[in-house]
C-alpha cells in the first residue's frame, strides 16, 4: 500500500485517478505513525511552499525514519521542492533537507519590468517578450544520468509543468528542464525521488514514469 | 523549450457538446467524454469544458460531465462557465477539474480571483476575457458577448494577473466561430502586457491560423472547438504542420521508446 500524504495542498483527485489506473493500492494516512506500514510514500502538492508547513515535526520524523529504512519516497511538484532545504517562496518553512540547495523563483536573469506591474497599467508601449511565470505547459526532459524513474523514456520526452519556483540542478538530478534557467525536473537518489512536473497530468509518458516508481515501491 | 499548447474546448450544454457561431445558433457535436477520449489519442495538450448555459441548478449535471471527461484523460482539465462562487469552483475541482476559468464572476467581484488563488494556487485560476475592438480599444464583454463593460482587455488582464490569475483565456468575440483566423493583434496586445500565459481563442479555421497566433500573436496556447469536433482537422496533423514550421509542440506518441517491450500504459475504462 502506498501512503498518499494529504496535507491540504491542492486536490489529490488526479493523483488518485492515476494510481487507480495503474492498479496501485493506496490510502491517505491520518497520522504520522501510519506511514511506517507503507510500501512507499507519495508527497504530492500544488500551490504554495508554505503549505508544506502542515507536515510538522512528527510527519517529518516519520517520513525520514521510513526513508532510512529504505522505503521509496516520491515528491510531486511542491513535494519535490520539499525534498530540498527550503524555498525562497516561504523562507521560514524548512524543507526535508534530503537534497542540498534551495528552490528559487524561475528567472532568466532579466530585470523585471516594473512598468508592467503598475496597477493602473496606464502605459501600453510595446515591451517585447519576457519569461512567463508560472511555467505552464509541456516541456522536454534531458537526462543527465540514467535513472529508474525514466526507464523506457527517450530524451526529449515532454511532460506537463505548472509552477513558479524550481529546485537547482544537483548531483541527484535525474532530469533537467529549462525555462529561463535550467532546473531539476526530477531528482533520484537511491529510493528518494521527486518530480517537478505532474506525471498524473502528462498522458502516457507520465503514467509510465509513475509506474516506474511504483515498481520500486 | 516550452511547447505551444493546443487546447480543445468542449462547449457543453445539458451534458452535450455544442458549438456556436458568434455565441449564437449552437450546433450539436456530441458526447464530451467520447470527444475527450479521441483528442487524448490524437495528442491534445489540454481540455477546457465551458458549460455555456450553466446555472446554479446545473452544478450537479456539470460535475457529472467533468467526472466523465476526467475519467478519460490524464491531461490538464479546465472548467469554466457558471463558476460564480468559491463553492462553484470547489465543486468543479472536486469533480476532477485542475483549473477553473472565471469570466463574469471575476468582473463582478475581482477578489474572487485572489480567494481562489489562495485556496488552490494561481495555477488553478484562469481568467477568461471576451473582447472585441471598439473605437480602437479592446472592450471587454460579458454575458456570452452580449453586454459591453467599461473595461479594457489589456488593463483587465494586468489586474487579473496582479490579483493572482495563473493564465488568461482571451476570446475574440468577433472571430469566435467564424474560422477567419485568431485576432493576433488583440492576442499580442494582451500577451505582451502580462507575464502569465495567454491562451488565444476564437477564429481557428486553418493550420495557418495557429501558426500566426503563435508567432505574430505571441500566444502561449491556442484553443479551438469546432474545427476539431467535426473531424475537419485532426490535432495530430495540426501539430505536424506546426512542427514543420519550427513552432515547438508536443508531438503525439514520442514519449516512450518505440517498440520497447514495455509499451506505454493506458488507463482501463469501464
Amino acid at each position: 500500500m502506498i501512503a498518499l500524504v494529504d496535507y491540504g495542498a491542492g486536490n489529490l483527485t488526479s493523483v488518485r485517478k492515476a494510481l487507480d489506473a495503474l492498479g496501485a493500492s493506496f490510502w491517505t494516512p491520518t497520522s504520522p505513525d501510519e506511514v511506517a506500514r507503507a510500501a512507499g510514500i507519495i508527497v504530492p502538492g500544488v500551490g504554495h511552499f508554505s503549505a508544506t508547513s502542515a507536515l510538522d515535526a512528527p510527519w517529518r520524523t516519520a517520513i525520514l525514519e521510513a526513508v532510512n529504512r529504505s522505503m521509496p519516497l516520491l515528491g510531486i511538484c511542491v513535494g519535490l521542492q520539499w525534498l530540498f532545504e527550503g524555498s525562497t517562496e516561504a523562507p521560514e518553512v524548512p524543507g526535508l533537507g534530503l537534497m542540498a540547495g534551495r528552490c528559487t523563483l524561475l528567472s532568466d536573469g532579466q530585470a523585471v519590468d516594473h512598468e508592467l506591474r503598475s496597477k493602473d497599467g496606464g502605459k501600453q508601449q510595446a515591451i517585447g517578450r519576457r519569461l512567463k511565470v508560472p511555467h505552464v505547459g509541456w516541456n522536454s526532459l534531458a537526462f543527465p544520468k540514467p535513472s529508474r524513474l525514466f526507464e523506457g523514456l527517450v530524451e526529449g520526452t515532454q511532460v506537463y509543468f505548472t509552477h513558479s519556483y524550481a529546485a537547482p540542478v544537483v548531483a541527484a538530478t535525474a532530469a533537467i528542464t529549462v525555462h529561463g534557467m535550467p532546473f531539476s525536473a526530477a531528482v533520484e537518489d537511491g529510493l528518494v525521488a521527486g518530480v517537478q512536473f505532474h506525471p498524473e497530468k502528462s498522458g502516457d509518458a507520465g503514467l509510465r514514469i509513475l509506474r516506474n516508481w511504483l515498481t520500486e515501491a | 523549450m516550452l511547447s505551444k499548447r493546443i487546447i480543445a474546448c468542449l462547449d457543453v450544454r445539458d451534458g452535450r457538446v455544442v458549438k456556436g457561431i458568434n455565441f449564437e445558433g449552437l450546433r450539436e457535436a456530441g458526447d464530451p467524454a467520447l470527444l475527450a477520449r479521441r483528442y487524448n489519442v490524437e495528442g491534445i495538450d489540454e481540455i477546457v469544458i465551458l458549460d455555456v448555459t450553466a446555472t446554479l441548478e446545473a452544478r450537479q449535471a456539470r460535475a457529472q460531465t467533468i467526472a466523465a471527461v476526467a475519467h478519460e484523460i490524464f491531461l490538464p482539465l479546465c472548467v469554466g462557465g457558471g463558476i460564480r462562487t468559491e463553492g462553484d469552483a470547489a465543486a468543479a475541482v472536486e469533480a476532477g477539474a485542475d483549473k477553473v476559468s472565471l469570466n463574469t464572476a471575476a468582473l463582478l467581484d475581482p477578489s474572487l480571483i485572489t480567494t481562489l488563488a489562495r485556496r488552490y494556487g494561481s495555477q488553478a485560476v484562469v481568467v477568461a476575457i471576451d473582447a472585441r475592438w471598439q473605437d480602437g480599444r479592446a472592450a471587454v464583454y460579458v454575458r456570452s458577448g452580449q453586454a459591453e463593460t467599461p473595461r479594457d482587455a489589456v488593463n483587465w488582464a494586468r489586474e487579473a494577473t496582479e490579483r493572482g490569475a495563473g493564465e488568461i483565456l482571451l476570446t475574440s468575440i468577433d472571430r469566435d466561430g467564424t474560422k477567419s483566423g485568431f485576432d493576433c493583434a488583440l492576442t499580442a496586445a494582451v500577451s505582451d502586457a502580462v507575464n502569465i500565459p495567454v491562451i488565444a481563442s476564437g477564429g481557428a479555421g486553418t493550420f495557418e491560423h495557429f501558426a500566426e497566433v503563435f508567432t505574430t500573436g505571441h500566444a502561449d496556447a491556442a484553443l479551438a472547438a469546432s474545427i476539431f469536433h467535426f473531424n475537419e482537422h485532426s490535432v495530430e496533423a495540426l501539430k505536424g504542420f506546426l512542427h514543420e514550421r519550427n513552432i515547438p509542440v508536443r508531438l503525439p506518441g514520442h514519449g516512450t521508446v518505440p517498440g520497447a517491450p514495455d509499451a506505454p500504459v493506458h488507463p482501463q475504462h469501464g
